[in-house]
């Protein structure tokens, strides 16, 4: 699925909304001002991607869409009935290079901080007293695990937005960075939740002198913590579908990356952060 | 008894509580002292609109990028949240091109001291003397800065930094310059190439100071040397720090502008959330019973303190910012979902409802405490390196993240330990358990 997902991002590329991409701004006069949700779904019908409307003063509107050809902005003009035009030039883009750059390096320090808070946090689980074969794998690794769960909960999403963005001409807008950033706390969130009960049980079979494959104390952490992480995703899950269903259009899209987020999110800390654990333990035995 | 305390505890929080609650209610009356802030995409604003002189610049996409970053940044400093920055060429229609800039900011208070602090930001450039300066001057003694000096590309989006600094013989004051990466290796190309000539600084449109170069300056650092008191030089520095200006600019237009998702949007996201809420609450009881019950209750008193909080700090709610806020009740339902899973175990173990209870408790605290650190953690890296949008995203989630510690935890526990019967019954132990089983 992650190559998968990488694999659409080449030939299809991102789907930039005028948010990254700049475009053009026309500021109109309506002798008799037209309703804002009429203006939003004439200017829809036309099919031009991505665009807001906003009221400006008593009688304006002020529109953002991408930059029009001379043809276009004939058949744009004449949809909204052919008003007086105040203004219309060229505009750049709400996130420039400057957020780009921010935002890049700000994932970064999010990543290492969380290995570096995981490997801290699980300090603990390989000196226990246990036998090698029951101890598992050093705590950094399991900060390692938890990145990789992450970036597959996030590729995944990116990689669908991107082939409907194809299809459907679904773009990509600083909503959708935000809503990778929450997938991103989700994931971790998650995947921590599973990792603790490793934890806890690698604790308890230390003081019980009980000793056991680190593969089935894997196995048993998450089918002990499976109820809860159906359950916790049920209820988010249901948050987000009332979202999608009862929320405005603007916040459709957000809550559908939302949604596949979560899915995949659980999906990950279930069947592939806990498997990757073990994977390493083997690797490491060597 | 234990369980009396508690029940007393419980009595009162639910009182504070509902006091909070109209707290909210009364507060979003019109003329109320701590209203919500919305976004511009939520409720609109006011929008500036400054025009750019960059008939002296050559890469003016350059500077207008870096226009709209040293804009951003200060507007952002002075605490109008989440604005919207946007350069704008004109000229698609007319032919001849005039640069601008448009500033979206929410709500529509404090604009005059928003107007005047754009203002204050200073427009900083480095020229050179032209050879024949005193020719120029003789033939007309009000020749202007632009015939007296030509750019040299140096300005203000090249700073990195301003300091203090004072003439250890003199005591006199001046200002420390200290130049970014690009910033340097131009300074030293100018310093090297212009051997003997006049390099004058030129702040707001003045000379403030016009040494000859001496020599190649390759460290990226300069010296304004005028004559400032100690108290123009801090706040010229303070000034500097909060970003100069590649080109000057002018106001040109102010004008209040409505929401882009409008206040459709924000009833329609209103009414999901409620939606989503009651949904969310049935299913806490069917599925967790009295449990439920209770953490439906801590999670109200969850959504009361979070909003209280956004009305306070203020916290601008735009869609990033809900998102933030979503996220977080996503993460409280977690902690209390935690805990009656754990406590399902403890019961199972054949352990009285009271003891259950106590080890749910403390055995799902770590596994909260850990996930709700690493959520900390993002939210404050976002917040700290972010930008207007993610920086929302982040201060909501963080605040969540933090009230949901505290609603999960103590106010959930308290409201189960008051509730907790002395005796188990098999009545009881039901109303305690989960699930479909009895």
């Amino acid at each position: 699925m992650v190559i998968l997902s990488l694999v659409a991002m080449l030939p299809f590329g991102f789907n930039m909304s005028i948010d990254f991409k700049g475009g053009m701004l026309t500021e109109v006069t309506f002798q008799e001002r037209p309703l804002q949700s009429a203006v939003e779904s004439r200017i829809a019908a036309l099919g031009l991607g991505g665009f807001s409307v906003r009221p400006s003063g008593a009688l304006n509107y002020i529109i953002r869409t991408r930059v029009l050809t001379n043809e276009e902005r004939q058949i744009f003009m004449e949809a909204l009935g052919n008003p007086v035009v105040d203004r219309q030039n060229t505009i750049g883009p709400v996130a420039g290079a400057e957020l780009k750059s921010k935002a890049v390096k700000a994932v970064v320090a999010v990543l290492l901080m969380i290995i570096l808070f995981i490997t801290f946090a699980f300090r603990k689980v390989s000196s226990t007293g246990l036998p090698r074969a029951s101890r598992g794998v050093s705590s950094w690794k399991y900060g390692l695990t938890a990145i990789i769960a992450l970036m597959h909960d996030v590729i995944i999403p990116t990689g669908i937005f991107v082939v409907l963005g194809h299809y459907i001409g679904v773009e990509i807008d600083l909503l959708f960075v935000t809503g990778l950033l929450a997938i991103l706390g989700y994931s971790v969130h998650d995947t921590i939740v599973v990792f603790d009960r490793v934890r806890e049980n690698l604790r308890i079979n230390s003081e019980m002198k009980t000793e056991e494959d680190f593969e089935i104390t894997v196995g048993k952490s998450v089918s002990q913590t499976l109820g809860r992480s159906i359950n916790t995703s049920l209820t988010i899950f249901i948050t987000l579908l009332a979202l999608y269903f009862v929320g405005s259009a603007a916040t459709k899209d957000f809550a559908l990356l939302l949604i596949m987020g979560i899915v995949i999110g659980t999906y990950s800390s279930i069947f592939l952060a806990s498997p990757l654990l073990v994977t390493f333990y083997k690797l490491q035995r060597r | 008894m234990r369980s009396r305390k508690h029940i007393y505890i419980s009595a009162i929080t639910l009182l504070l509580f509902v006091g909070l609650g109209y707290f909210l209610v009364i507060e979003e009356r019109p003329g109320a002292r701590f209203p919500f802030s919305f976004g511009l995409d939520l409720v609109g604003g006011t929008e500036l609109v400054y025009t750019a002189d960059t008939s002296n610049v050559s890469d003016v996409g350059g500077a207008m990028e870096s226009l709209k970053e040293v804009i951003e940044r200060r507007v952002n400093i002075f605490g109008v949240s989440e604005p919207l920055v946007q350069t704008e060429s004109a000229g698609l229609v007319s032919g001849h091109s005039v640069e601008r800039l448009i500033v979206g900011l929410p709500g529509v208070t404090n604009i005059d001291k928003a107007i005047e602090l754009i203002g204050q930001t200073p427009v900083l450039e480095f020229r050179l003397a032209k050879p024949d300066t005193q020719k120029i001057v003789d033939a007309n003694p009000k020749a202007s800065i632009d015939e007296l000096f030509t750019p040299t590309g140096l300005t203000g989006r090249y700073l990195s930094r301003a300091v203090v600094e004072f003439n250890p013989n003199t005591g006199a004051a001046s200002v420390g310059l200290e130049f970014d990466k690009d910033g340097s290796k131009l300074f030293t190309d100018v310093t090297s190439a212009h051997k003997g000539e006049v390099l004058a600084i030129i702040l707001d449109g003045a000379i403030i100071s016009a040494p000859v170069i001496v020599d190649e300056i390759s460290d990226g650092k300069a010296e304004i040397t005028g004559s400032f008191t100690p108290t123009e030089a801090k706040e010229l520095v303070r000034n500097l720090n909060y970003g100069a200006l590649p080109v000057p600019i002018t106001l040109s237009t102010s004008q209040i502008v409505g929401a882009t998702l409008g206040e459709v949007a924000l009833n329609a996201g209103v009414r999901a959330g409620i939606i989503g809420f009651v949904v969310l609450s049935l299913f806490l009881i069917l599925w967790y019973r009295l449990p439920g019950l209770v953490s439906v209750v801590a999670l109200i008193c969850y959504v009361i303190i979070s909003l209280i909080v956004f009305k306070l700090i203020p916290v601008t709610l735009t869609a990033a910012g809900l998102a933030g806020f979503i996220l977080s009740i996503g993460m409280a339902v977690d902690a209390n979902v935690l805990i009656f899973e754990r406590m399902k175990e403890e019961l199972r173990k054949g352990q009285s409802i009271y003891q259950a209870l106590h080890e749910g408790f403390s055995r799902a605290w770590l596994s909260i405490r850990d996930s709700n650190i690493s959520s900390i953690i993002t939210a404050v890296i976002l917040f700290w390196l972010g930008t207007s949008a993610v920086k929302g995203f982040a201060l909501t989630l963080g605040v969540g993240v933090m009230v949901s510690m505290l609603t999960a935890i103590s106010i959930s526990r308290t409201f189960l330990f008051a509730v907790a019967p002395a005796t188990d019954t098999p009545s009881k132990k039901f109303l305690f358990s989960n699930g479909l089983h009895k």
